[in-house]
């Protein structure tokens, strides 16, 4: 509500004096350096004002509670101004047991274990991501860019997943990997026993399975971001390398996939945020697991934030999730990104 | 927030009307004498007119039908008839997206509903501390000592912060018919005919009990059940409030709930079974007679109605195979082997509220209201003299039951709030899963203790 209250007066005066600056648009731009500067500045407040506004609402100022909330001991119950003031606590409840020794061995196992272990699924999420998933949607893209009949048909089915909304996908799931439902008797019927504690809920297969749902949702988004890559590659070449007496094999892997390469990297930064920010399909799917077998930093986040009441401590949580993605992105832009955005240039000199 | 707001609003328009009458020549203006009134809707009382937000999770559940909310609606238009300056405007909210996300925004958010759905216990308590909560111990001392101890878990610190409608003890639904089948002659009152009873269907390839393990409290409650065995009521109620689990009952739970999970009486997979939703969920298996009991509130009754198929003849023939015991005694332990866990439902005040909201839960909990809760919807009243309403067999006993206890002890999650309580049904829910004991359960009740 206030956010668009604000949104709304910011663009009064911004509209108005882009109307006054652009008084007779009709006159060739005049060399006055004056009214030039006014105009860019008019157009900057006009067309990102409202954008601004709206990400210093709801983006940067929620960052900044969060980590302020983190610095307190605050039931979530209480008017925040009552909350207790116990500076990084929350920190080294969720690393290291706190700095209590009375309560150190006992916050360990409440605490520090379950975020480790979330943290830990968060990381093996990111890792088997990139190994599982990038081969599989590279090869699934190579072989759907061959021409077959029926190839659009199965190009849509692949991608039809990523469509879904989470909440129907993690539902839909939940009915199949039921105690009685469709996988149990599936392979009831080839003579081999399900997991003992249930697909979901079995704690070495829960896992496991969580992944598997993951990367069938989101293998399609790979699928049609290398299709979309490869569709850019040009014919020439290809014949080029048939006429030389290239394999197809040789043909991807020599030609194809070094000239998809800025795609990969880009799909590589979206899976990397994406395993760090995994929250809805894993919820949807009892919560992370009833003794956190699948649990996620998100779902930590939330269980121990909204469910337990204990929003300084949940906050603490965010903020690390927040460093951590932070960093993760940062690293990749500078680092691996870099080179798409430097190579640009350079091509269109050679060109 | 809306009523200074207002207040503010009203206060310019009546400047505003001043101003013009002091202008006109002619000035017998009605619009001065209209200004005062809107402007003392922030005061109450008198017949000034007043508008109460009510927010209760009577919701319209898979048939569409919603007998609770249409109930309230009712109540409130009886009230509003009678008191004809006040409005209420009701808003229905699902049951966890109230309790979880809505209330605790709306008080952080200072612009609170007047009336609001309150489960009581810890959580009343943490809301009457941050002074969210109307004190109505004055203006309800009446209807308090009316409706009795189930008043209690409603109070804190010796105020009363809100009032029940419906208060119910739990315990064992049960198929008769898979009872014969497997040989069981009456209802079992102690743990080891429990236990010999669980045995029996074993042998009759029936699933002897069903348990939502998948939504943690259903399977905690087993262990608070254990707890009221084993804890004397002076320990369970100094522990609970001191949040201090050094005794030994607490421990003596664990281990009681670790011989029954020995016993392996529940059904395949519990921990991915959920408790509602389904028929594969716990409540689904019994309703479809594929496991023979379940331990559960009064409300399951009605659950279990949802999974037939809508008509007459469907309930009537599941209410002829369906029964209810109380939880069965222990062998040791010191609670009173009377003594049942139960919970309830009620409302609280915002502290800012009009006084015609203390007006309105005193006619909610009045015997004639509490009456019709009981026609109409099939509840458990608190009001003594509204239990002659029930006339199901099986909502009698439980409310016998309740009547017959020697103390009826608060849900321990309720009691010892969303940290505490959370931490207790996490350490539960481990034990279920194999993952943790009766010692971890202790110990995340105590760390959770030690964060707030």
């Amino acid at each position: 509500m206030t956010a668009l209250e604000t949104s709304g007066t910011g663009t009064v005066p911004a509209a108005a004096a882009s109307a006054a600056a652009g008084d007779a648009p009709h006159t060739p731009v005049t060399p006055n350096p004056r009214k030039a500067k006014l105009r860019m500045w008019a157009e900057l407040t006009l067309f990102l004002g409202p954008a601004l506004v709206l990400f210093l609402t709801f983006v940067v100022y929620p960052v900044i509670s969060a980590a302020r909330y983190s610095l307190y001991q605050w039931n979530g119950v209480e008017q925040f101004s009552d909350a207790t003031f116990i500076g990084f606590e929350n920190y080294a409840r969720a690393l290291f047991g706190g700095t209590d020794p009375a309560t150190k061995s006992a916050f360990m196992t409440a605490y520090t274990e379950p975020f480790q272990a979330a943290f830990s699924h968060t990381i093996a999420i990111l890792v088997l991501s990139l190994l599982i998933q990038l081969p599989l949607g590279l090869l699934i893209a190579l072989v759907l860019n061959r021409r077959f009949p029926g190839r659009a048909s199965v190009r849509v089915i692949m991608f039809a997943p990523y469509v879904l909304s989470e909440v129907i996908a993690g539902i839909m799931w939940l009915i199949i990997f039921d105690p009685n439902g469709v996988a149990t008797r599936l392979v009831q019927a080839v003579g081999l026993n399900p997991p003992a504690g249930g697909w979901l809920e079995d704690q070495t297969w829960g896992f496991w399975t969580v992944f598997f749902i993951i990367t069938w949702k989101y293998i399609g988004l790979a699928v049609i971001l290398f299709l979309a890559g490869l569709s850019g590659v040009p014919q020439e070449l290809q014949d080029a390398a048939s006429i030389d007496g290239a394999s197809w094999w040789q043909t991807q892997w020599r030609i194809n996939i070094p000239l998809i390469a800025p795609t990969i990297r880009i799909w590589v930064f979206l899976s990397l945020i994406g395993s760090i920010q995994l929250f809805d399909m894993v919820w949807v799917l009892n919560q992370g697991g009833t003794t956190g077998q699948y649990s996620t930093i998100a779902t930590y986040m939330m269980q121990i934030g909204f469910f337990r009441s204990d929003w300084g401590f949940g906050s603490a949580i965010a903020v690390i999730m927040f460093l951590l993605s932070f960093a993760v992105a940062s690293f990749y832009m500078l680092v691996v990104l870099r080179r798409d955005n430097a190579d640009r240039p350079k091509k269109v000199k050679q060109a | 927030m809306t009523r200074s707001r207002i207040a503010t609003a009203t206060l310019a328009f009546a400047s505003a009307a001043l101003l013009l009458t002091a202008c006109s020549s002619d000035g017998d203006s009605p619009d001065t004498s209209s200004a005062p009134e809107g402007s003392s809707t922030a005061q109450g009382g008198g017949d000034e007119p007043v508008t109460l937000t009510w927010w209760h999770n009577g919701v319209a559940g898979d048939t569409g039908e919603n007998s609770l909310g249409d109930y309230w609606d009712k109540v409130a238009a009886d009230f509003t008839a009678e008191h004809p300056n006040v409005t209420i405007e009701i808003e229905q909210i699902q049951n966890e997206d109230l309790q979880r996300t809505r209330i605790p925004t709306a008080l952080q958010s200072g612009d609170a509903p007047d009336i609001f759905q309150q489960w009581g216990g810890g959580e009343l308590a943490d809301q009457a501390q941050a002074g969210y909560l109307m004190d109505l111990s004055e203006p309800l001392a009446e209807d308090i000592s009316r409706l009795g101890g189930a008043v209690a878990p409603w109070q804190a610190d010796g105020t009363t912060y809100g009032v029940p409608f419906q208060f119910a003890v739990e315990g064992i639904w049960y198929r008769p018919s898979l009872f014969e089948e497997a040989g069981i002659d009456g209802e079992p009152t102690t743990m080891d005919e429990l236990n010999d009873a669980v045995q029996k269907l074993k042998d009759a390839d029936i699933t002897p009990i069903a348990v939502g393990a998948a939504d943690k409290w259903p399977a905690a409650h087993w262990w608070y059940n254990f707890a009221l065995r084993s804890c004397s009521p002076d320990t369970m109620s100094s522990a609970t409030s001191a949040l201090d689990f050094s005794d030994p009952c607490w421990l003596d739970a664990g281990q009681q709930l670790e011989d029954f999970l020995g016993t392996e009486p529940f059904q395949d997979q519990y921990t991915s079974t959920v408790a509602q939703t389904g028929a594969t969920s716990s409540a689904g298996l019994v309703a479809n007679a594929e496991a023979a009991m379940e331990l559960m509130g009064q409300w399951n009754y009605f659950v279990y109605e949802g999974f037939t198929d809508g008509t007459d003849e469907g309930i009537a023939a599941l209410h002829e195979d369906l029964d209810w015991f109380p939880m069965p005694a222990t062998s040791s332990g010191e609670g009173d082997p009377s003594a049942s866990m139960g919970g309830g439902d009620g409302f609280s005040c915002y502290v800012d509220a009009p006084a015609e909201c203390a007006q309105f839960l005193s006619y909610l909990v009045s015997d004639d209201v509490q009456r019709g809760f009981v026609e109409a919807v099939g509840g458990l009243p608190v009001a003594p003299a509204a239990t002659d309403a029930i006339t199901d067999p099986v909502l009698q006993e439980i409310a016998q039951t309740s009547s017959d206890a020697a103390y009826v002890q608060l849900w321990l999650d309720t009691l010892l709030g969303q940290n505490v309580g959370g931490a207790l049904n996490d350490g539960v829910t481990a034990q279920f899963a194999g993952t943790g004991d009766p010692q971890n359960t202790v110990d995340l009740m105590t760390a959770a203790a030690a964060t707030q």
